[in-house]
């Protein structure tokens, strides 16, 4: 069923920036209108780049956030999400858990 | 006269003229109005879902630009249930990763809230560890599954031997005491993810054991939501009414027995709920047709009204899908996509 959705009608992941999209409706409750507008200027991409992997994952290279494919040195988890959290201007739990238990001074 | 290949509720492939499709769309979108008393669709949705279910392709889709955020309940126990054999921090990375998760989910594989409580601590563990991996927000799921709380499962006298026996009083104190043993072991549950790190909590099927159940989740969402309001929670719905087993429980002034979604997303929205997700029981006897209008119908109601997002739950034997364990590409894509245009979803 997850393929058939996903092809059928959902954004993508990190393939493109659907979790981006996702933390904005996890973290400010904000409607999908709302949402993809908000990921695409912080992006500096127009809301239909947000949905088309080619695009995003140039714009997921160049800010680090995150890609799918196993890039050596890449962002992958955790500190995809520092700059996802920095990026969106949103607090991520686990990020701020991890800082502090890194007693993160930074 | 030209037939077109549909299928019926509970999957079986059966042919039907475009009078036939056109009349079941009538028929479910009429059901769901005079049922929950909301608007029916317009015509030119009844004539686009009649036309969809025409289409003779395999698969469909939503424009580009209308694409929708996607979350899994229960991500990681599809996998065992599929008899793969992946951890579930590997379930997560493989919804990420290939399959284009929006939003990601753990749950234990006795994927309620009660089972959950004498484990946590290990579930927390596995939750840090994926946090740190993944990227997508990730929650942790589990169903409130009030049922579990009635003997012989629990500890409370069950309803469904009290009722017969004309015992109502006795069945409603029951209730009473199963709420509160339910609405501890979600705080519980809950706040113990949440302090791993979880980015937010899913209360799936929830009502499925009806009135009482969905007060005892409605208590333990406010609680939570006062303990940690940056908490994101999501609620998922069992059914589009939710059943009287109590019948006189009230929230906030509203009787909880008979609730349809536009209601039930009222409820929701007071006590905190961050993500409110919409169910509509398949009737396996109809069309997918029938079943896809009528579901359509009871969403627009809640996204028209909605101030937060909505995620319908669009899997097997719900909103659109056919009740059976393997769903067929061409139906699943249907649903998602007829949903998705026609009311306007923030997600599935």
């Amino acid at each position: 069923m997850a393929v058939a959705h996903g092809v059928a009608s959902g954004i993508g992941g990190i393939r493109a920036a659907g979790d981006l999209v996702a933390r904005m409706q996890v973290s400010k409750g904000m409607r999908l209108p709302e949402a993809k507008k908000y990921v695409a200027e912080k992006l500096r991409a127009s809301v239909a780049d947000i949905a088309d992997p080619v695009k995003m994952d140039e714009i997921r290279e160049d800010l680090d956030l995150g890609r799918v494919n196993a890039i050596p040195g890449a962002a992958k988890g955790i500190d995809a999400k520092f700059r996802i959290a920095e990026l969106l201007g949103i607090e991520i739990n686990c990020v701020n858990l991890f800082k502090k238990r890194v007693g993160w001074k930074g | 006269m030209s037939k077109y290949a549909t299928r019926m509720g509970d999957g079986f492939p059966v042919e039907m003229s475009d009078a036939e499709i056109r009349k079941d769309v009538e028929e479910g979108v009429a059901d769901a109005a005079k049922r929950a008393k909301i608007a029916p669709l317009s015509a030119d949705h009844v004539r686009y879902l009649t036309e969809l279910f025409e289409r003779p392709d395999r698969a469909v889709g939503v424009e580009r630009g209308n694409e929708v955020i996607l979350s899994y309940d229960s991500a990681t126990t599809k996998f065992k249930r599929g008899n793969v054999s992946v951890s579930k921090i590997q379930s997560l990375q493989i919804y990420e990763r290939l399959l284009g998760a929006d939003i990601l989910e753990l749950a234990h594989i006795d994927y309620s809230f009660k089972p959950v409580k004498p484990i946590v601590v290990f579930e927390q563990p596995i939750l840090e560890q994926a946090l740190l991996m993944t990227i997508p927000p990730l929650f942790y799921g589990a169903m409130p599954n009030l049922g579990l709380y009635s003997q012989p499962d629990g500890p409370c006298p069950n309803p469904g031997d009290l009722l017969p026996k004309g015992l109502i009083a006795e069945a409603r104190a029951s209730y009473a005491e199963q709420i509160e043993h339910s609405v501890k072991d979600m705080s519980y549950v809950a706040s113990s993810m949440y302090e791993a790190g979880a980015d937010g909590i899913n209360f799936d099927t929830t009502a499925a054991a009806g009135d009482a159940e969905f007060f005892a989740t409605l208590k333990a969402i406010e609680g939570l939501k006062k303990k940690y309001p940056g908490m994101c929670v999501q609620m998922g719905m069992a059914s589009e009414f939710v059943l009287g087993m109590h019948g006189e429980l009230f929230y906030n002034g509203v009787r909880l027995a008979g609730l349809y979604p536009h209601r039930q997303l009222e409820l929701a929205q007071q006590v905190g709920v961050s993500i409110f997700g919409p169910a509509i029981n398949i009737v396996s006897s109809r069309s997918l047709a029938w079943n896809t209008a009528r579901s359509a119908t009871f969403i627009k109601a809640c996204t028209d009204i909605a101030r937060i997002p909505v995620h319908a739950c669009v899997g097997m034997g719900v909103c659109g899908v056919p009740l059976t364990l393997t769903v067929p590409i061409d139906a699943l894509t249907r649903a998602s996509k007829a949903l998705v245009d026609i009311c306007r979803l923030d997600g599935l």
